[in-house]
């Protein structure tokens, strides 16, 4: 054990009398390289046509609604055979499935204060758009993506017009969607809080 | 008991000597030592062995006795889970635990061989956490924070949330495209992420729904994974988001990015570019493994300090827009409607937190004395800077100390030493951020949300010892 004991500390005597002559200019190491990610060269480009396929979100001002149109009278059928079933024939909802239909007198917003107030796409949803953009993604539940546009539109026009936000004979489109005005269209606000001490 | 360990010890030396020198070789006859001891042996399963056969139970496969166990035990003692306050909850009942083989366990591992090794490392018998409830494909899965210890989250206990299951992905059939206000639309192969310089890091992920059950409808036989089992801590690997934001060249104009899933809710999150250039990563692995089908494979955006619900699993595509899609997940859902008849929006940073996980229900402190109060802080707004303790329900508070390494936006885990002196007592724990920021009693979090407060429950919470030290969750704390 002494011996290598020894042996180790004279190979590092020499290691650091190395060091010490070639100081802290070796250029046998040198820096790593972090080459520009646009120069990896990664990727293929993406074709307009695949990009059809998935670009399918819709933003507030409508961007994305494709062609396609439906009232609360042709949505009724769709509704009826691929949701009521999950949220009702009137939209009540069947627990634990969300309620879609309800409006609080006055469209106040007590959610807040209220435990007991029930938030629906008639009191708790600020962009119509998003209906159609929910709906496209993720509705019915049990075959997500089966809807055609002309369908979507007429769910879409059925829970606002059972809402009471459009009139029942209202066509939805992609001109006529962006312009429903939500009744709880003002009542989002930005986040506050930033940390710090005060609660929030 | 005592007198059958004795005849078992000298029957096994008996069989020892009769064979001579080396113990292991006359396997019969071990065998025969350890049938003696079988009723010695520490039975794992909550119902009766279906068979003493000493060589059935000598000859159980371990893989066998590890998957009966586990699925015997599993959600036993967790099966109570309240994870119907989560909304879209579609949680099934935990089935009935199946009748489980037994494992004999030596008397004395000393003396006989042990099990051979195989392909994967399973948990001890003896061990048996479990994610509750099983059977979730719209709700909550909540990891047992009880059964762990210090920081990090085992993969496969990482607490979950899915929208419309679990989604299977072929990792050669991935991509990720990055496309909208950018130079260059492209798609990223699984390869082209893995060839990017990778980073990895330490962050927790928590559901900004986690304590919602313990908020709506508290209940003293609450464990901590039913308090506040939706969050978890891992080491994840991926590459930054800014690096294949360089890579495709984004445009003026650009201030938002659109994450969407490949999962069959496409959820899809709006996310700030300014988070996106910062710390943000597509994360291919997770604790060093490909990351596991319920959090995201083959890959997932991570937004270190945000809500849960915006770490996109299963990300496959990434817009870059001029403002927030107003998706149903960033409107409808995990906003926070506030007292003055507002709903606060894009409220994406988890504020600090904390909770004891030991003691806490179901434990029973057997003696008075000395006990390490432990748990776990974390805080979406940088690193954890002290934990205080109350054991008098918030009256006085003592500082907690940190186990090192003290990371941002990842658990930090506190222990405070206690002395029980046998009398009722309230246990609490308190964080404070980087920023200043400290974790809020209940009432001082209600009266700054209003009742309604539906996401984001970040305020203290309290564990009930009884005298007979009996631990319940102090709901009305």
């Amino acid at each position: 054990m002494r011996r290598h004991a020894w042996l180790g500390g004279a190979a590092l005597g020499v290691a650091l009398a190395a060091g010490a002559c070639k100081g802290g200019d070796d250029n046998s190491v040198r820096e790593g390289a972090m080459p520009p990610s646009a120069s990896l060269g990664l990727g293929r480009p993406a074709s307009a046509q695949e990009l059809a396929t998935v670009d399918r979100d819709v933003n507030p001002a409508g961007v994305g609604l494709p062609a396609g149109q439906g009232t609360a009278a042709t949505g009724t059928k769709v509704y009826l055979t691929r949701c009521a079933s999950c949220h009702g024939v009137k939209g009540e909802g069947v627990p634990p499935n969300p309620a879609l239909v309800g409006r609080i007198p006055g469209d106040s917003f007590p959610f807040g204060a209220d435990v007991r107030a029930v938030r629906t796409v008639g009191n708790y949803w600020p962009y119509a758009t998003t209906l159609y953009d929910y709906i496209r993604r993720a509705m019915p539940i049990d075959s997500p993506g089966s809807l055609a546009p002309d369908e979507i539109y007429g769910v879409v026009a059925f829970i606002l017009a059972e809402n009471g936000i459009i009139r029942h004979e209202e066509v939805m489109d992609a001109t006529t969607l962006p312009n429903v005005t939500m009744p709880a269209r003002e009542r989002f606000v930005v986040d506050d809080r930033r940390g710090g001490r005060e609660v929030r | 008991m005592a007198a059958i360990l004795r005849w078992a010890r000298r029957s096994a030396k008996q069989a020892l000597a009769e064979n001579g020198e080396i113990p292991f070789v006359d396997r019969p006859k071990l065998y025969f030592a350890l049938d003696l001891t079988e009723e010695l042996a520490m039975t794992v399963s909550p119902t009766p062995p279906e068979s003493t056969s000493p060589q059935s139970s000598a000859k159980l496969s371990r893989r066998e006795a590890l998957a009966g166990v586990a699925g015997a035990l599993t959600g036993a003692v967790l099966s109570g889970v309240d994870a119907t306050a989560l909304e879209g909850q579609q949680a099934r009942p935990t089935p009935t635990p199946p009748a489980a083989p037994t494992v004999a366990v030596p008397a004395d591992p000393t003396r006989v061989p042990g099990m051979a090794s195989e392909a994967l490392g399973a948990r001890s018998p003896f061990e048996h956490p479990a994610l509750a409830p099983t059977g979730v494909t719209s709700g909550g899965v909540y990891s047992p924070l009880q059964s762990l210890s210090g920081t990090i989250t085992p993969a496969d206990l990482h607490f979950q949330r899915h929208h419309n299951g679990i989604a299977l992905i072929d990792p050669r059939r991935y991509e990720l495209i990055v496309h909208g206000l950018v130079d260059r639309p492209t798609v990223f192969s699984l390869a082209d992420l893995r060839r990017f310089p990778p980073m990895t890091r330490i962050c927790v992920i928590e559901c900004s729904g986690n304590g919602r059950a313990a908020y709506k409808s508290p209940r003293a036989e609450m464990t901590p994974q039913q308090v506040d089992g939706m969050s978890s801590n891992s080491e994840w690997t991926g590459v930054p988001l800014r690096t294949l934001f360089e890579a495709v060249g984004v445009r003026r104009g650009a201030t938002w990015f659109l994450a969407e899933g490949g999962d069959a809710a496409l959820v899809s999150r709006s996310v700030p570019l300014e988070k996106g250039m910062d710390d943000a990563m597509i994360a291919y692995a997770q604790n060093g493994e490909p990351l596991r089908p319920a959090n995201g494979y083959p890959a997932r955006l991570l937004l270190p300090g945000f809500e849960g619900s915006t770490c996109i699993k299963w990300v496959r595509r990434i817009e870059l827009v001029d403002g927030p899609l107003m998706t149903r997940d960033e409107t409808s859902k995990y906003t926070d409607p506030l007292a003055n008849g507002t709903a606060r929006q894009f409220s994406l940073v988890m504020d600090a937190k904390s909770i004891i996980t030991s003691p806490a229900y179901p434990e029973k402190l057997a003696a008075t004395g000395w006990w390490p109060v432990t748990g776990l802080a974390w805080s979406g707004r940088g690193v954890i800077t002290s934990v205080d303790v109350s054991t008098d329900g918030g009256t006085t508070w003592t500082r907690a100390r940190l186990q090192e390494p003290v990371l941002p936006k990842a658990y930090t885990r506190f222990v405070h030493m206690w002395k029980w002196n046998g009398a009722p007592a309230v246990l609490m724990s308190r964080a404070t951020d980087e920023t200043g920021y400290v974790q809020p009693t209940r009432g001082e979090f209600v009266s700054a949300r209003g009742p309604g407060t539906d996401y984001h429950f970040n305020y203290i919470r309290g564990w009930r010892v009884e005298s007979g030290g009996q631990v319940t969750f102090a709901a009305d704390a």
